[in-house]
């Protein structure tokens, strides 16, 4: 197990220096990051002393090497348009993206999870049917319209929830704002969240309840139901249990591109979150605020995946021992 | 008094046209500490009857008429929640596939555990006692110890065990075995008939077993019931049904069984009811293409000749030689097949016969040693022009034939394909008149072409596969197990089919298969296989009447005796 996670482990690594090679050279090579700084009056020398300061002229090596260990640290260099560390600008929107991503994915389980187990147990019920019906509704319409029908139906017409924003929010700790613990703050998250969990949710109940339909069939189903065993145990115990292997899979892909997709909805609703800073650097060609998002986006969807496959380790027991 | 009886069952499956009888009119009964037979061949409903019993019947399936008692309790007419109580606690089940039926996820012990809760009204430390009783009574070493592993640490006889445990959780009175050794080896499946008898009597349990196996009717059961397509044909005690069957379809099944110890030249077919195919036109092999002069080199001595294979599979990849561990799945193998013969290679599962054909075939590349194919060593051949014109020359049938043959092509094309590859035909046409009389030729008849592969049984899609090893006129044909997933009557045709074209056209086979009875019908001579290595090889008659080596002598002491079988069933009606 714990050569397999350090094999994990490195080739995570890989990964994360491949994307920040990327990362370094759109910041270095897209457009001269010295331009991009400056007006158009600075003189030739001040530009020069700049580029000197930036280390721009160091040898290609040498520069991503320094882009590294700031990288590292953290340090992703000052936005251009905002004239701020780029690390402040996120540390402020990443609990706001990562919040929203959460509370998505958490309501995306614990509707889907459900759903899929009594879809697959009750196939032929009509319940099950009208839950794969609605489901396609899920998977076929894209984010944004669901946000915009739903700000249309709870926040124009009924006028029960905010339309943008994330309402007041409390500050946890030095960097940390929540909106989990004010009344405005729990309603803002509500719409937002069904818009980005919506499409996680029916996949995940649909891939739950085509898993189960296959464990159903299988002989030690059959078995444990001659021994005499109660529903209970069959359908939960040794069910669904057998089910989590690809419904983990695809839960921790999912969650991944929950937080790197969250742009649509952040716009959508306003939600001062990274996606929506992404969004305003893209307009605006504010490169070291994009090469930090793709590395920040990478990052996690490497950890999730590392932390998929030890999760494999802890469900099935078949791979803890003597893997060939 | 019988603890199990069931009077003028019939279950009945509604289709979208008809109803379809699974079971007709059938009444049997068990007593305690006896075991009952249930035999018949696919589809004659014997695991209907036991799924009825036990109230597992598939959707739609129901019973449609007739009862069912437990000790002189109708249970065919419970509502669900009493009839699960009776499962595991008065009826405990054995299924076929030991590999399959354990919840990989969970513990043996947890998965014990829970069925002593479910039935028992024990404590966790007392269940978990129960538990370990049990596998040490199922014969399992250190159960203290094995309790706690998954179930893919246990070996196929092992998990086979835990199964068995499984069942008598809750010393349940009767006990229904649907196939419980045909996934088994030979050694394994003595040693769980073995113990399931011993429990039987031991424990005072009736038990009812379902099999297709002979074989396993003959060793443990005291009653035996004959079933065919849904109806009872014959009922009584074992050795009466056995060694003096009245009903045609009993004798025909019987005289089907291939025997280990007469050879007969060849395999009296079941005709009882359902012909061997339809009579097809029969080609004439000396003018046809088939048997058309072939363009091979002429051969002296032995066909194919094996020296010193190894071949070891790496089962822990480093990248420090020191660090890998290898798997020896052939060691130092020789021997010889001659021109023309049927050379069997025998052994249990694991034992690497498989594998040395895959190595001739080239699937795998050996380790070392070398095999000759006539004058050439098919492991020098570097060119790929070369490696085709040997492939050419062999064949192989495989032993699944629901997984061998491409399911989305037109049996048609799956024997064309190699016949266009290899180029063996001028123009369409004349691809299409081969395969039609291949098709004919496997008595198959010309219509089946049109056909996909899932609208054939068992039986005719090894008869396709074999049409298809036939397409490239090989003249070695490797068969891998090639009826050990059909029914005996179905197998004796195959068999019998492999036999007369071997005769026409001269061809050389190596047969391998674990059951030693169908061996000894096939094959001129024998080699016995143990962990990769050729323990024996010697002549049909020999080995069987004479066996070398131990390990030969204890896979004949193995076999299921078939003294019971009646004699005069082998003389041709």
């Amino acid at each position: 197990m714990i050569g397999f996670a350090t094999r994990r482990f490195v080739q995570a690594m890989i990964v994360m220096l491949v994307v920040a090679l990327l990362s370094f050279t759109m910041f270095r090579f897209v457009g001269d990051p010295v331009n991009q700084m400056v007006g158009i009056e600075t003189s030739l020398e001040e530009r020069e002393a700049l580029r000197e300061r930036l280390g721009l002229n160091d040898p290609i090596p040498i520069q991503f090497y320094n882009f590294l260990s700031k990288a590292v640290r953290f340090d992703f260099g000052t936005s251009y348009q905002f004239r701020q560390p780029v690390s402040d600008l996120f540390a402020k929107r990443i609990p706001a993206t990562l919040e929203l991503s959460f509370t998505s994915a958490l309501f995306a389980l614990v509707v889907g999870v459900p759903m899929g187990i009594f879809a697959g147990l009750n196939r032929e019920s009509p319940i099950s049917k009208l839950f794969l019906s609605v489901s396609l509704i899920g998977i076929s319409l894209p984010t944004f319209f669901i946000g915009i029908l739903l700000i249309f139906l709870f926040s124009v017409t009924l006028q029960w929830l905010p339309s943008f924003g994330r309402g007041e929010t409390v500050q946890i700790g030095s960097w940390w704002t929540t909106g989990f613990l004010t009344v405005s703050g729990l309603k803002a998250l509500i719409l937002p969240s069904i818009t980005l969990g919506l499409y996680q949710m029916t996949l995940i109940m649909r891939l739950i309840r085509a898993e189960m339909l296959e464990v159903i069939r299988t002989d030690y189903i059959k078995f444990a139901r001659a021994r005499g065993l109660p529903d209970r145990l069959v359908n939960f115990r040794h069910a669904l249990k057998n089910t989590l292997v690809p419904v983990v899979t695809i839960t921790g892909l999912q969650l991944g591109s929950i937080i790197a997709f969250a742009t649509i909805t952040e716009t959508v609703f306003q939600w001062p979150g990274m996606g929506l800073l992404f969004l305003q650097a893209v307009q605006n060609v504010d490169i070291p605020i994009m090469s930090a998002y793709l590395l920040l986006t990478a990052f996690m969807f490497v950890a999730i995946n590392f932390i998929v496959d030890i999760l494999y380790f802890l469900i099935d027991p078949r791979l803890r021992v003597g893997r060939p | 008094m019988s603890v199990l009886d069931i009077r003028d069952l019939t279950v009945e499956f509604p289709g979208r046209k008809s109803v379809f009888v699974a079971v007709d009119d059938v009444s049997l009964s068990v007593e305690a500490g006896k075991i009952l037979g249930v035999v018949g061949e696919s589809g004659a409903g014997k695991s209907t009857v036991g799924n009825a019993v036990i109230g597992l019947l598939q959707e739609p399936g129901h019973i449609a008429g007739g009862e069912i008692f437990l000790h002189d309790q109708r249970i065919d007419q419970l509502p669900y929640k009493q009839q699960r109580l009776l499962r595991g606690r008065r009826i405990g089940m054995i299924f076929q596939d030991p590999l399959t039926s354990l919840d990989p996820l969970q513990t043996v012990e947890s998965q014990l555990v829970e069925t002593i809760r479910t039935h028992l009204p024990l404590t966790g430390t007392q269940a978990r006692e129960r538990a370990i009783e049990l596998i040490d009574a199922v014969g399992i070493p250190d159960p203290e110890e094995r309790i706690g592993q998954y179930p893919h640490q246990f070996s196929g006889g092992m998990r086979q065990r835990v199964v068995i445990a499984l069942a008598l959780c809750a010393e349940p009175e009767l006990v229904i075995a649907d196939e419980p050794t045909t996934a088994l080896d030979v050694s394994i499946q003595a040693q769980i008939l073995e113990l399931m008898k011993k429990l039987c009597s031991e424990r005072n349990v009736a038990m009812m077993v379902i099999t297709h196996d002979m074989g396993v009717i003959a060793d443990i059961t005291d009653h035996v019931a004959v079933m065919y397509h849904g109806k009872l044909v014959e009922y009584g005690e074992t050795t009466k049904v056995l060694g003096a069957p009245e009903h045609p379809y009993t004798q025909s099944l019987i005289s089907a069984v291939p025997r280990p110890d007469i050879k007969v030249d060849r395999f009296p077919v079941v005709n009882y009811i359902e012909a061997a195919g339809t009579p097809q036109r029969q080609i004439d092999i000396s003018t046809h293409w088939l048997g058309k002069a072939r363009d091979f080199s002429t051969i002296s001595g032995p066909l194919v000749r094996i020296r010193d294979l190894d071949m070891r599979f790496e089962t822990r990849g480093s990248i420090f030689p020191s660090r890998r561990k290898y798997f020896q799945a052939v060691k130092k193998v020789s021997f010889d097949i001659e021109q023309g013969e049927t050379f069997g290679l025998v052994g249990e599962s694991g034992s690497g016969k498989s594998t040395i054909a895959r190595l001739i075939t080239g699937l795998y590349q050996p380790t070392s040693g070398s095999i000759l194919f006539g004058a050439t060593d098919l492991t020098s051949l570097k060119n790929r022009r070369d490696v085709l014109a040997m492939r050419r020359q062999m064949q192989m049938i495989f032993q699944d034939p629901y997984s061998s043959l491409n399911a989305r092509m037109r049996v048609r094309e799956i024997i064309a394909e190699p016949i266009r590859f290899h180029k063996l035909a001028s123009g369409n046409a004349e691809v299409r008149r081969i395969v039609d009389d291949l098709l004919d030729h496997v008595g198959l008849g010309t219509a089946a072409g049109q056909k996909y592969p899932h609208e054939f049984s068992g039986g005719q899609r090894q008869r396709i596969s074999i049409a298809r090893a036939l397409a490239t006129r090989p003249r070695f044909l490797i068969c891998d197990e090639p009826t050990s997933a059909l029914d005996v009557s179905i197998q004796a045709q195959i068999l019998n089919l492999l036999k007369d074209l071997q005769e026409e056209l001269r061809l050389t086979m190596l047969f391998i298969s674990h059951d030693l009875a169908v061996v000894r019908q096939m094959c001129n001579r024998i080699g016995v296989m143990r962990h990769g290595e050729l323990c024996e090889v010697s002549g049909c008659d020999e080995l069987f009447e004479a066996p070398q080596h131990a390990y030969t002598r204890e896979l004949l002491n193995l076999m299921p005796s078939m003294e019971l079988l009646s004699r005069a069933s082998l003389e041709p009606a």
